[in-house]
């Protein structure tokens, strides 16, 4: 195993220990079971769990990088004066955060469907909401880390993390309403196509939505999206979307972290 | 059915008077007997009438033939065996029945039956291959200026217009199965094409794969019951100019656009079903220029919009279903006094939606709405505080469609949320003042 | 064994290390003096590659340590505060540092030495701050290694277990080690030090050992002639403001 490998264990340990990862993945297990069994439609209950998911994951993800970020520092001066190489370690804490959100969130959600025994056509859209909740884990965690990386300060980095995570989640929506409302003559349907193309949460919410019924009624717009996203090629330039907001802050994460003093 | 009756009793009275019971029994009972008039009428064809067989072995080979041979009233009973005609023409009453399902393959050259003539019935043949054209609309059997004719149980396939009636009058369509596998509008035709028409009877016919499933133009007094018209190009059901009709019990289910109903007045919908209707333009039923009319105990389903009004008036909507649309209602300019009794609103993406100028007398009583957060404190099962249907989004959305892609985003939920709070822009006519608790049974 | 040569270092505007240039040899023991912000810390950390130098380079067993993390092998470091992860035992904590370090390790020798046996199967963040002192002690000790870093090992420590660990830094001398250490306690200069480096406003002002020290402000206790440099240089320091 190499030393890569080895960070990743031991911060994934050291995470698992904390109750609030186990607290994170209980929290979907019982949010989930409350919305399959009281809904009693799986459609319903999955879009109501949708939203959940597009709120929590990436804020619980930019506050959980955040705080592991800051709280680990000693842990990882610790680790620097032992002979591994520098990006090893920052890239296995990140790794052992990640993994071990994805891991709880996908595992509250799963054993809810297990226990409730969904159908085969549910479990793979349950697939794709898990798919995409972990590909935001990744994201919004390494979009903390970066901020982290970048502010000495605590409250500083911490502040500005959830701006981040307030512009994906809220202000970018409201900028595009508006953009959508001033050019509302003209045909924005490609654009939107763009747009959403560039905020993860936005991106995740089409990709899912699509796949659920309620995505016909979009109306034009909707064939729009639906003739885009619903496409192999428009699946792949999504996920790749998202991916590349994954390396693309890891880029520069590595880069600022190598250079960084202790 | 009455005029039915008359003259078959007109018929027996003058031409077989030596039959002294017939003619009594009709002029003493008329109305209330006419069941057991039309089974003495059978039994006479039955005693007086001749029957031809058609069989690939037998001296008469052809249909076409057997219809030259044979002398009105009488019976051509066509055997098993692919028959390969077109262009066939029945000019006089006759009944023809398919034994052992016989196929008429027209080998797409055109036409295959035209009926011309009176009391005409075609039963139990299957119909194949028939001419798709830009010019003339070819049909498996066409119905032409003639009254009392019945087609049931036949099986069509492959037809570029299934049943074609024009200017017909007091015509039965039963239990006939027409599918065809169309691709484009453009040259496809419809399943049941009807023009010009009085009295039909379409029932329990299963119709898929064609333009329109049934199509209405210019028909009235008629019943529609009990059929399914799936998966059609266009629409399921569409009809125009057509007064006076009563649908009940039909299904339409996954059609390229639903159900459209155009520019009638005095329509009777029950218990219909409209089902998996979804697509950019596509609805339940789009109500386009109805007056007078009743929608009573159907199921919206599913449908990207569940009933699309547009110019609809005095009309009463009540105890339907809607749920799991997209838009359980839409109501452009102009619908004015429709009333909207005890129905069913479950699980709407959105409940109702109008046009930003929206100024009407519409009402909304008793109905039931699974998005209502008010409360009932005095228990009798009405809720307390008012619901309204019309979201801030819904209403955006009419403005800017485009604005569909923040669907379910956060920014709408925050935007609603204050929308409720203090309300601005959603129009505050549209309410249920009475809203139900529970669900309305019926 | 250790080679620094021309080292500068600057935080923002703040220039903290301005040329450092001192050879270590095997056997010795550094100590690191200057008051607060003279740049001890910044020089070791710079050792330790957690800090990357402006300009300079720094040899370790040879070996030039830019870019480079295999030297980090010889190097055992007690860090100033206790830096674990928190929820780790200290089983765990050593097992990992073992599987990262892959050397040969005494770990359980040094446990025993601290009488420590009792606390292996505590959470980190439940010892006392004398007793993961003694952790970090043990960390930097178990393998072994060629260069020995302590950044103000007594901090926190009874006395008992301050005058064990002073007995371990001089064993380890004896066994050939190079050894720095930071610290403000002076008797532990005079009792452990072989050479002296005195950093001021990131130079060394002075390098030799205490008695050199001493001789050279014309002092007889160490805490004196120390007192008199900083004075000295704060003096000079107005002077040059034009005071």
């Amino acid at each position: 195993m190499n030393s890569l490998a080895k960070i990743v264990k031991y911060s994934f340990y050291d995470i698992l220990r904390s109750w609030w990862v186990l607290l994170y993945g209980l929290f979907f297990l019982a949010i989930t079971s409350t919305l399959l069994y009281f809904s009693g439609d799986f459609t319903k209950s999955l879009v109501s769990l949708l939203n959940v998911v597009l709120l929590l994951v990436p804020l619980i993800s930019t506050v959980f990088g955040t705080m592991y970020f800051y709280n680990s520092r000693e842990f990882t001066e610790l680790l620097l004066a032992q002979p591994i190489k520098r990006s090893h370690i920052f890239l296995g804490q990140y790794l052992g955060l990640t993994i071990s959100l994805m891991l709880s969130f996908c595992l509250g959600i799963g054993l809810a469907f297990v226990v409730y025994a969904g159908t085969l056509e549910q479990s793979s859209h349950l697939f794709m909401l898990m798919l995409c909740g972990s590909l935001l884990t990744a994201i919004f965690t390494i979009v903390a880390f970066l901020v982290s990386v970048c502010f000495e300060d605590k409250i500083k980095g911490f502040g500005i993390a959830i701006l981040i995570w307030l512009c994906a989640a809220v202000i970018y929506d409201g900028l595009f309403l508006a953009f959508l409302v001033v050019f509302n003559d003209y045909p924005l349907e490609k654009a939107s196509v763009g747009i959403t193309l560039f905020n993860p949460i936005d991106l995740s919410r089409i990709l899912i939505l699509l796949r659920l019924e309620t995505a016909a009624l979009l109306g034009y717009t909707g064939a729009v999206f639906e003739k885009f996203f619903g496409t192999m090629q428009g699946t792949l330039i999504s996920f790749t979307a998202l991916v590349l907001w994954i390396i693309l802050p890891l880029i520069l994460f590595i880069r600022k972290v190598s250079h960084k003093d202790f | 059915m009455e005029m039915l009756t008359n003259t078959y009793s007109h018929f027996i009275q003058h031409k077989h008077t030596h039959n002294f019971s017939v003619g009594v029994v009709a002029a003493l009972l008329s109305k209330t007997v006419c069941m057991l008039s039309i089974l003495l009428i059978v039994t006479y064809q039955l005693t007086y009438a001749q029957t031809l067989e058609v069989r690939k072995t037998g001296p008469i080979q052809s249909i076409k033939k057997a219809i030259q041979l044979a002398q009105p009233h009488d019976t051509i009973s066509i055997r098993e065996g692919i028959y390969l005609e077109s262009e066939i023409i029945i000019d006089k009453p006759l009944t023809i029945i398919g034994r052992n399902n016989p196929v008429i393959d027209g080998q797409l050259t055109g036409e295959i039956i035209t009926i011309q003539a009176d009391s005409v019935v075609l039963e139990g043949v299957t119909l194949q291959n028939v001419k798709t054209s830009a010019i003339k609309d070819y049909a498996a059997v066409r119905i032409s200026r003639s009254k009392h004719c019945t087609i049931r149980n036949n099986h069509i396939k492959n037809a570029f217009f299934g049943i074609y009636l024009e200017k017909a009058d007091s015509c039965r369509v039963q239990n006939n199965r027409i599918h065809s596998q169309a691709k484009m509008e453009s040259t496809s035709g419809n399943g049941i094409h009807v023009w010009y028409c009085n009295t039909m009877l379409i029932e329990g016919n299963q119709v898929s794969g064609h333009r329109d499933g049934i199509y209405f133009e210019f028909v009235s007094g008629s019943k529609i019951s009990g059929n399914t018209s799936t998966l059609n190009l266009r629409y399921g059901l569409h009809f125009m100019f057509s007064n006076g009709n009563e649908y009940r019990k039909n299904h339409f289910i996954k059609n390229g656009s639903g159900v459209a109903v155009m520019y009638a007045k005095e329509i009777v919908m029950e218990e219909n079903t409209f089902e998996n209707n979804w697509g950019a333009a596509a609805y339940g039923i789009l109500l386009k220029d109805i007056t007078d009319s009743r929608i009573e105990k159907n199921r919206f389903v599913q449908n990207t919009v569940g009933i699309h009004a547009e110019g609809t008036n005095r009309t009463l909507i009540q105890h339907n279903e809607f749920s799991q649309n997209g838009w359980a209602l839409r109501m452009m300019g102009s619908c004015e006094d429709l009333r909207f009794e005890n129905n069913n609103f479950i699980s709407n993406t959105f409940e109702v939606a109008t046009s930003n100028n929206y100024t009407s007398s519409n009402t909304f009583t008793g109905n039931y709405w699974s998005s209502y957060t008010g409360y009932d404190l005095d228990k009798d099962g009405v809720g307390d505080v008012a619901h309204k249907p019309v979201k801030l989004f819904t209403y955006l959305m009419e403005d800017v469609p485009t604005s569909m892609v923040l669907i379910r985003s956060l920014f709408i939920d925050l935007l609603e949320l204050a929308e409720k709070v203090a309300p601005v822009l959603t129009p505050t006519n549209v309410q249920d003042t009475q809203p139900s608790i529970h669900l309305n049974h019926w | 064994m250790i080679e620094i040569k021309n080292i500068h270092k600057s935080f923002g505007k703040v220039e903290v290390l301005k040329g450092i240039d001192i050879r270590m040899e095997k056997g010795k023991i550094y100590a690191f003096l200057g008051p607060n912000g003279s740049g001890k810390t910044t020089l070791i950390k710079s050792i330790l590659g957690l800090v990357q130098p402006d300009k300079g380079d720094i040899l370790v067993g040879g070996e030039n340590i830019r870019n480079n993390w295999h030297y980090k092998n010889q190097i055992g470091y007690m860090p100033q505060i206790a830096r674990f992860p928190e929820n780790l035992t200290m089983t765990e904590l050593f097992r990992m540092t073992k599987d990262i370090r892959k050397s040969v390790s005494n770990e359980e020798e040094y446990i025993r030495y601290f009488h420590l046996e009792d606390s292996r199967k505590k959470a980190l963040k439940n010892l006392s701050g004398g007793m993961k002192q003694k952790v970090n002690a043990i960390q930097a000790l178990m393998f072994n290694p060629d260069i020995l870093i302590f950044d103000e090992p007594s901090a926190g420590l009874d006395p008992v277990s301050h005058i064990k660990l002073k007995d371990l830094i001089l064993q380890e001398k004896s066994r050939g080690k190079t050894i720095l250490l930071t610290t403000h306690i002076l008797s532990e200069v005079e009792e452990l030090a072989d050479e002296v480096i005195f950093l001021l406003e990131g130079k060394i002002y002075f390098q030799g050992s205490v008695p050199e020290l001493l001789y050279s402000q014309d002092e007889t206790r160490l805490d004196r002639a120390i007192a008199r440099i900083t004075q000295k240089k704060t003096l000079t320091k107005y002077k040059n403001a034009g005071m």
